[in-house]
């Protein structure tokens, strides 16, 4: 009741506007709430495992993108719908944290909610609930370290780290090539990481995309890719032993940010305005050429003039190069980014074996390479493809591949795939169960269901009779004690992930099952919902 | 609601809307097909035209386009399904990427749903479908590759191919009559090259009037424009100095000044400084001796006068692609500041003769001779702007195919050789497949087949009993049999002289194989709200 009595009796009202605004309580707001994130749930769920489907997404705009990376897609379905959007940010987070599992992670915390639903409907408290499947997730973390397994990473020419990658690709649609595409991705990360550190900085590889050709022709460069060209048609092409040039100023008369006047009142001061408006150019261009650089990247644009003085210099210039691959060539080459022309010096400039233009397909697109970089050996990942959606949905993918390798060169422990880690959690937890006399019983053996929801639904998008397989499966893993059993997506002929080697991290599984677990939490909280009617 | 009756609460935003399992896909394959069923018509020697009309005020009826170019098609069109933009997508990337085939690929990829409805009809997995389609593919690629040839690329034999292709692409287009003559044009101007493969130093100028046939290949450079009145028309041995630069008034580049007199006397001062500014300007100019001066900016009447004082054509605004042009032929370099005479040697363009040239109505200025002689120009004639643009796109697409064979000198025979030869080599991989991929395979070897029989059909020749007897002739062993569209037979491809690029198949196929499969694989379609536009 949102009345209530001021010292004299008088009723007032807490809630203003209460016929503008909806409002939702108890038993109903738990439900509608749980409905609400279920739906996400259930338009992620199909896009699971290998032979997971993809969605097709229309911006506002009328741009299409075709995905399967659960991130973007509940990135890009504008939902509305306030609980609904707290699925969204698990999403998120899950992504910002691991880069793999956006999908996984939604689709255990739907089923989580399904089974909830239930528990209400027993007229369990949501507070036990939670505690319930709290308790369950802990039990859930402490399995999944003990059934994981420590793997070199360096064998067998890094075979571990491709197949891992090889798994977080195949249920995209450049499956078809997870294998070449793993090895640049793994290549790539391997080019950059500290492993001393067990750290990999994820900005020294750039992902350029360059629609035409096909996925196989997607390669990886060793150097930077920038979708530039030389400032003048007449520039060398090529510039080797370069030595950069990094500029945040552009090549014009100076823009002081006070504003000011300059009044010419005679003849003379309008002479003396032109030599020195001349005199800027040329000591620019000096400025450059004297500190021995031999090419000048610069984030801004150049005045026709300094332009042509530039090349008569022989210096070969690109402008209106972006700020984030500044900052990349800065790093790759050890170049300080200059921002006067004043403060130019010999140690500033970067230094790289190449700098040359090249050419793609009959439109007259130039890109220029930037290679043999002096500092930490930056690389670019060119995608190709044959449409606009393809390359966006590769570079996608490939990015997912990445955070992978990454996570497991920093954290080289993983478990299997297949949903056996999830079905060996489950089987844990409802061992666990029985030994609890409380109510938290029913809700954490309801978290073991949940955990069997994921292999479920595997085996649901592979075709595969679910209830079967996950049954054959469970009982598999209890009578062989071997917690590697899943589902036989690929129709291989075994369930032994280990043979399959469908290889998760275990940060990965570990963050998807808290994470989860917490937003479910999180939901089973609220109990009263309000909201303006319209806004 | 859901099944137990809940009412469930709205998720997405107002307007978005939701489309699942069987609705989205037969979205997708309706919109896909239609867009294929709508360029088909276009495909082939026999395939028709299409008018263009743009929509919006004022216009409407003035910049109608008529082509049966596929990209150019697909680009105009507003279409709002999903999938029918992503075989617009791929039309446009298979433009970029080849230049021609753009109808192919999205008539192949139209058929490939198609195939793949039916399937899906039958209650196959998605999933199994594209695993079937994706060893098809492979299969085909494969096929294409060995069943190509390639030839020297200074032998007679290669340069005979370039001519058949370029005939062979022409076909369909509007010049088909005057086949042999483009082609043969096309092939010069592509030779000139030598192997480069920089459009921009073919030039294409379309003039109206005349007839198709009047047009010619230029081994100068045509420059669009005139020499200004008062200057020679006819320079021989000229030195060329190319400037970009400002000739009308200096402005002052210094941020902020601003020109403040007291008295007119002043006034008068500055004008007088600014004069003799320019003055200075067309000095330095000057003592690099050139013989024309061509820039890019307006050129006022002041500078100009003292140019053409001193015996220097004047060309004032060209366009920045024509200098370029300029530059890259005689050799110059692109100016913007003067102080450097010394460097004239290395600055200064050079060519035999310049002069003013009349094609049909219109004063051009021709550059023969120049340094480096790879630059040409095709001069195109016909007798309406329609034709030109036309004419234009054809033989864009025919010199794409061309750049894009010397650079792979692989060629194929066409006449729906290659889709033939693929689709029986897919065929007979089927057979060794287990389980239901099979089916995949061979509607994939049925959607190659449609090329050749939409071909057919759009000449309006039995489809049924030429394909077959055209299967039945590659049976036998006849693999360079193909369509003879000239009289409705199954003919030799060796003797009709029909050959294709191969690059620009397998880019189709491949091209063609992925939209199809991204579009098979999608099982949910979200349209997020359409952005409001305030109405101006």
């Amino acid at each position: 009741m949102s009345l209530a009595f001021d010292d004299y009796g008088r009723p007032y009202i807490i809630l203003r506007d209460q016929g503008q605004k909806k409002r939702m309580k108890g038993l109903e707001a738990y439900k509608s709430n749980i409905l609400a994130a279920k739906a996400v749930a259930n338009t992620l769920s199909s896009s699971l495992g290998p032979k997971g489907m993809d969605k097709m997404l229309v911006s506002p705009d009328g741009d299409v993108s075709v995905t399967n990376d659960g991130a973007t897609i509940v990135e890009k379905m504008e939902i509305q719908h306030p609980t609904a959007k707290l699925l969204v940010e698990l999403s998120q987070s899950q992504d910002a944290e691991i880069g793999d599992g956006t999908t996984g992670v939604v689709v255990l915390a739907g089923k989580l909610l399904e089974q909830a639903l239930t528990l209400l409907d027993k007229g369990i408290h949501p507070l036990k609930i939670s505690d319930g499947f709290d308790r369950a997730c802990d039990v859930a973390i402490k399995h999944l370290e003990t059934i994981s397994e420590e793997i070199d990473i360096q064998a067998n020419e890094h075979e571990a780290l491709i197949q891992a990658a090889c798994t977080a690709l195949g249920s995209k649609v450049v499956s078809k090539r997870k294998r070449e595409l793993g090895k640049i991705a793994v290549t790539a990360v391997l080019d950059v990481a500290d492993l001393a550190r067990r750290d990999v900085n994820l900005d020294l590889i750039k992902i350029q995309t360059k629609t035409g050709g096909s996925v196989e022709d997607t390669r990886l460069i060793s150097g930077i890719l920038i979708d530039k060209d030389m400032s003048h048609p007449q520039m060398p092409k090529e510039v080797k032993e370069a030595k950069i040039c990094l500029l945040t100023c552009p090549f014009e008369p100076p823009k002081p940010k006070t504003k000011h006047n300059i009044n010419i009142s005679s003849a003379e001061d309008y002479k003396k305005l032109y030599l020195q408006e001349q005199q800027y150019f040329v000591d620019m261009v000096k400025l450059v050429k004297d500190s021995g650089a031999n090419i000048a990247l610069c984030q801004w644009g150049f005045d026709d003039e300094a332009n042509h003085l530039l090349l008569q210099n022989e210096l070969p210039a690109v402008r209106w190069v972006s700020g984030t691959d500044v900052e990349l060539i800065a790093m790759a080459t050890g170049a300080r980014i200059i921002p006067r022309f004043q403060e130019i010096t010999p140690e500033k400039l970067g230094k790289a074996g190449s700098v040359k233009e090249v050419q793609f397909g009959t439109s007259n697109e130039r890109m220029l390479v930037i290679e043999n970089c002096q500092c930490t050996k930056a690389v670019t990942i060119l995608i190709r493809g044959g449409s606009q959606m393809i390359v966006d949905e590769a570079k996608r993918s490939i990015h997912d591949a990445i955070c992978v390798i990454r996570n497991l060169i920093k954290d080289n422990r993983i478990v299997y795939g297949g949903g056996s880690a999830e079905l060996a959690c489950a089987i844990q937890v409802l061992q666990y169960a029985d030994e609890v006399s409380s109510v938290e019983q029913y809700a954490i053996r309801s978290f073991a269901d949940a955990l069997e929801g994921i292999p479920n639904c595997l085996a649901d998008n592979c075709g595969l009779n679910p209830i079967t397989s996950v049954a054959q499966a469970k009982s598999r893993q209890l009578q062989e004690n071997n917690p590697r059993i899943g589902i036989d997506c690929m129709e291989l002929g075994t369930t032994d992930m280990k043979e399959q080697r469908i290889y998760e991290t275990l940060s990965s599984k570990k963050q998807q099952i808290q994470l989860a677990t917490q937003v479910v939490k999180m939901i089973l909280k609220i109990d009263d919902v309000i909201a303006p009617d319209d806004y | 609601m859901d099944i137990v009756g809940n009412v469930l609460p709205q998720v997405l935003k107002d307007e978005a809307t939701e489309d699942k399992g069987e609705m989205a896909r037969l979205q997708s394959f309706v919109g896909a097909i239609a867009v294929a069923d709508l360029v088909k018509t276009t495909l082939g020697p026999k395939g028709m035209d299409k008018i263009l009309k743009p929509t919006g005020p004022g216009q409407e009826m003035t910049h109608i386009t008529v082509t049966n170019d596929g990209a150019t098609i697909l680009k105009s069109m507003y279409v709002e399904n999903p999938a029918a933009k992503i075989l617009i997508e791929i039309s446009k990337t298979q433009d970029e990427e080849v230049g021609d085939g753009t109808t192919t690929v999205a008539v192949l990829a139209g058929e490939l749903l198609r195939e793949g409805e039916k399937l899906i009809q039958k209650r196959i997995h998605p999933q199994h479908v594209i695993a079937g389609w994706r060893i098809a593919r492979d299969v085909a690629l494969k096929t294409l590759r060995d069943i190509s040839s390639e030839n020297d690329i200074e032998s007679q034999e290669f340069h005979n191919d370039l001519i058949k292709i370029a005939r062979t692409t022409l076909s369909s287009k509007l010049i088909t009559s005057d086949r042999d003559y483009f082609a043969d044009l096309c092939v010069k101007a592509v030779l000139r090259l030598k192997g480069s493969s920089n459009l921009d130093y073919i030039q294409i100028i379309k003039l109206p009037g005349g007839t198709i046939r009047d047009s010619y290949l230029d081994d100068g450079f045509i420059l669009k424009k005139q020499i200004t009145i008062g200057c020679k028309r006819r320079i021989e041995n000229a030195k060329i100095l190319v400037a970009n630069t400002a000739m009308d008034y200096d402005k002052i580049k210094i941020y902020g000044t601003k020109v403040k007199v007291n008295s007119m006397d002043k006034v008068a001062e500055i004008e007088a400084a600014e004069k003799e500014k320019m003055k200075h300007k067309v000095d330095k100019i000057l003592k690099f001796q050139p013989t024309v001066f061509v820039n890019r900016q307006l050129i006022y009447n002041y500078p100009e006068q003292l140019l053409a004082d001193s015996g220097v054509t004047v060309i004032e605004h060209a366009d920045f692609e024509g200098m370029e042009r300029v530059a890259a032929a005689t050799g110059a370099e692109i100016l913007s500041t003067f102080d450097a005479p010394e460097r004239r040697d290395q600055v200064l363009g050079h060519c035999d003769l310049i002069e003013e040239i009349m094609i049909g109505e219109e004063k051009m200025i021709k550059f023969t001779g120049c340094k480096k002689n790879e630059a040409c120009t095709i001069v195109l004639r016909g007798s309406s702007i329609h034709i030109l643009d036309e004419v234009d796109r054809s033989i864009h697409d025919v010199l794409c195919v061309l750049i894009t064979t010397v650079k792979n000198r692989r060629v194929v025979w066409g006449g729906g050789n290659s889709e033939m030869q693929m689709a029986a080599a897919c065929e007979e991989e089927a057979k060794k497949v287990q389980g239901k991929q099979a089916l995949a395979i061979e509607a994939y070897a049925r959607a190659l087949r449609q090329i050749p029989t939409i071909i057919c059909d759009n000449g309006g020749y039995d489809s049924a009993e030429l394909i077959q007897n055209f299967k039945v002739e590659l049976q036998k062993g006849n693999l360079s049999s193909g369509l003879n569209m000239n009289d409705g037979t199954v003919g030799d491809m060796k003797e009709l002289g029909i050959k294709e690029c191969m690059r620009v198949k397998e880019q189709a196929v491949m091209a063609a194989s992925e939209a199809a499969e991204l579009i098979m694989r999608v099982d949910d379609i979200v349209k997020c709200a359409p952005r409001k536009r305030e109405r101006a």
